[in-house]
């Protein structure tokens, strides 16, 4: 009878411990483990995308460095996890990964039912439409009747449904699971439209074999605030994830730089001061050093030089800044002082 | 206890089993142990086989009802800890997406809870048609493979051999890649008759819209197959008492094709044909064909028929060619014989793993996800999961759907294998 009892004991037993979720602060756990795990695309140029070396680069990717450099003054202490639209929110809320930074728009019920908290907008960008040229479209108002290749599991599934319905248009969607089944589909010519937000039409039109073929059409359909997101319940967590977004921004105002942060530390300016470290606690009230600024813009740069670095005017993609200038420069980008 | 032998216990089954034998165990110690062991102490009672094997079995039994329970108490509480939105309501707020292909009426407004209605009936759609074409494919193969025709013996050979070892998803990609690479655009699809047209946007064929009094013509129809039915159990009947025989098959066509057309007529052609017609991008009316439709039906017919055909072929060697002599023996002709002869006593052998590659068809056919075909995982556990975020009840509900699905087809093919089986006198 021993031998009945004792696996039935020890399964009930492993239930048992399985069941209790994981509750401790996400910063131990990072530090005890020694890199931080980051959730990114399965691929998206200028945003997540492993380049010819396999190392990962991007806006958000470097969001996970800065993050990285933050917390243990190494921007390469960063493990990705590639998640497709579907399985990235999930694999957040289950602990799998410590942070999201995968071009994932900010909406309220996200924020507010999946257990989730975005810790704030590190590209705003909207939804448009990239159609053949050969086609002869001018406006995303023409596309009655048109086939759209769209990626599941998103707010573009959501904003395509809208926008068609309120200009009283019809159209056919088809719809993928992963970035590249939608790439070839429109491709292969099973769609007239390929639909994303904007920065990623401007991306995915790069690796087509002839980008000058493909036009994006002027009209924006929606407000896609893309940002960083967070487990719930850790507020620790979330506002080293929120204020690594806030150092960048305010680095950038600054005039912080990878090239001069060390210079900038004998600034007798005290937002810089502040900033850098040398005044005031900071770092350690988010349970960090008091030099995790440093840090940060030493081991990535501050949010301009990333912004120019991966998709700005001097990256292949070419976008300008335009929303995303500081607000300084009639941009959107806005950070709270470091006081 | 001449009866007792070590059991291994694997399922409830068993363990029933174990126990009303523990029960006939110990009706007989109690016999035999007139004036034999005495003493009804505790350990008497523990060291009872019945009443031992009765306690565990109640332990374990409990044991599972407090794990399910344990589980379920806390996904609850996890989920509400996380502040994770819980529960089944969402399936009656609106959904906002659209579906390529639906075959029941959904738009943007739809509910969530018809999403998944509609994901349902599109895994049933491609799951049952590839059921009745890969049967129909599989059986073809299967005899082709036993053929004295050298040729056609080889040609089914390389079809089983290569369809049958290349993994389902590598050829659900191919077909998805070569249906759209073979196809023109719409605007130069490949004309076909009656306004039909085949280009990468799938076939497009016109759409009948029934008026009034198609009704009765569908009636007339359904009675002329009960007709037809019944016919041919009075030509069976007849031929059974006289050894004459009747013509069923032409007379039932008659009956089933004639009778309807014939109502049709009478009732003044109650029916319009929408021609499907290129305008701006696309076709507008007729019925459409998606080529994900037609990319995951072929490929799983195709990959289901190989093994149907190996199925079959395994079957039909089954039976004894003692049969087939006899057969001849007794002057039956070679056609009938295989029909009559060997293929009843086949399908003792067939249908029981042809039921396993039924069950399989409908989960192979969530594949189509990654061909953008519509069905249940697409849509249900795709994009609503995503909408929703309400992982544990989407994917249970799914797993639900998939496993009464597997069940009910298991079910009929266990009452069609009680029919077909082999009544021994």
């Amino acid at each position: 009878m021993k031998t009945y009892l004792t696996p039935a004991l020890a399964g009930a037993a492993i239930l048992a411990a399985g069941m209790s979720v994981a509750g401790a602060a996400t910063l131990d756990d990072v530090k005890a483990k020694g890199f931080l795990q980051c959730g990114v695309s399965t691929g998206l140029a200028g945003f997540s995308n492993p380049d010819d070396a396999g190392e990962w680069t991007g806006l958000d990717v470097d969001y996970c460095r800065a993050i990285a450099a933050a917390i243990f003054n190494d921007p390469k202490a960063v493990k990705f996890s590639a998640l497709s639209a579907k399985e990235r929110f999930t694999a957040l809320q289950s602990g799998e990964i410590d942070v999201l930074v995968r071009n994932s728009t900010w909406t309220m019920s996200r924020d507010t039912q999946l257990g989730l908290a975005f810790a704030g907008v590190n590209y705003y960008d909207g939804q448009g439409f990239m159609v053949k040229k050969g086609l002869g479209v001018a406006s995303a108002k023409e596309l009655d009747g048109a086939s759209v290749c769209v990626q599941t599991g998103t707010t573009t599934e959501l904003n395509l449904s809208d926008y068609f319905k309120a200009n009283g248009l019809t159209y056919n969607p088809v719809v993928f699971e992963k970035l590249e089944e939608v790439n070839a589909a429109y491709d292969a010519g099973r769609c007239d439209v390929y639909t994303t937000d904007a920065s990623g039409l401007y991306a995915i039109r790069l690796t087509f074999s002839n980008p000058d073929e493909h036009v994006v059409l002027p009209e924006i359909i929606s407000k896609e605030p893309l940002g960083p997101v967070v487990r719930q319940g850790d507020g620790q967590w979330f506002n080293i994830v929120k204020w690594t977004h806030n150092a960048l921004l305010n680095a950038e105002e600054a005039g912080i730089t990878q090239a001069n942060v060390e210079e900038m530390k004998s600034s007798e300016n005290p937002d810089v001061k502040r900033l850098l470290g040398l005044d005031g606690g900071f770092g350690e009230s988010i349970g960090l050093s008091n030099d995790w600024v440093v840090n940060i813009v030493k081991g990535v740069g501050n949010y301009g030089e990333l912004f120019e670095r991966n998709v700005g005017t001097t990256s292949p993609l070419g976008i300008a800044r335009g929303q995303n200038a500081l607000w300084t420069d009639g941009g959107l980008q806005y950070a709270p002082p470091v006081r | 206890m001449r009866h007792c032998r070590p059991g291994t216990v694997r399922d409830t089954e068993l363990l029933l089993s174990t126990s009303l034998r523990k029960v006939s165990m110990a009706i007989q110690n109690d016999a035999g142990k007139a004036g034999g062991r005495s003493g009804p102490g505790l350990s008497a009672f523990i060291y009872d086989p019945f009443y031992r094997g009765l306690i565990f079995q109640a332990l374990i039994a409990l044991a599972v009802i407090w794990t399910g329970y344990e589980i379920v108490v806390n996904t609850i509480a996890n989920l509400q800890r996380a502040n994770i939105a819980s529960g089944f309501g969402f399936l009656g707020q609106r959904a906002g997406f659209d579906v390529s292909q639906s075959l029941i009426p959904f738009t943007n407004d739809s509910t969530y809870g018809r999403a998944f209605f509609v994901g349902l009936t599109n895994t049933l759609l491609v799951a049952a048609l590839a059921i009745f074409f890969s049967t129909l494919l599989g059986f073809i193969v299967g005899i082709a493979r036993l053929s004295p025709n050298w040729l056609l013996r080889k040609v089914a050979m390389v079809y089983v051999e290569i369809f049958r070892n290349i993994p389902l998803l590598l050829q659900l990609l191919f077909w998805y890649k070569a249906v759209l690479a073979l196809l023109p655009q719409p605007r130069q699809g490949i004309e076909l008759p009656f306004n039909s047209s085949l280009s990468n946007r799938g076939l497009i064929v016109p759409r009948f819209i029934p008026e009034n009094g198609f009704a009765i013509v569908f009636a007339v129809f359904v009675a002329a197959i009960v007709g037809a039915v019944l016919l041919a159990r009075w030509a069976k009947q007849r031929q059974m008492a006289t050894g004459q025989q009747f013509p069923t098959i032409i007379a039932s066509l008659g009956i089933i094709i004639g009778l309807p057309v014939l109502a049709f007529l009478v009732m003044g052609t109650p029916m319009t044909v929408e021609y499907p017609e290129l305008r701006g991008f696309n076709f507008v009316g007729g019925v459409a064909m998606k080529p994900e439709f037609m990319a995951l039906l072929l490929g799983l017919s195709i990959y289901t028929a190989s093994f149907i055909a190996e199925i079959v072929r395994a079957g039909i060697q089954a039976v004894s060619y003692g049969q087939t002599e006899a057969a001849a023996a007794l002057g039956i002709r070679p056609g009938i014989a295989t029909r009559l002869v060997v293929i009843p006593q086949a399908m003792r052998v067939v249908i029981p793993p042809l039921t396993s590659q039924f069950l399989n068809v409908t989960k192979n056919s969530s594949l189509g996800v990654a061909i953008g075909y519509p069905d249940l995982v697409a849509v249900f556990s795709g994009t609503v999961l995503n909408q929703t975020g309400q992982a544990v009840e989407v994917i249970m509900i799914t797993m639900l759907v998939y496993l009464t699905i597997s069940l009910t087809t298991s079910l009929f093919m266990n009452w069609f294998n009680s029919r077909m089986r082999l009544v021994e006198r």
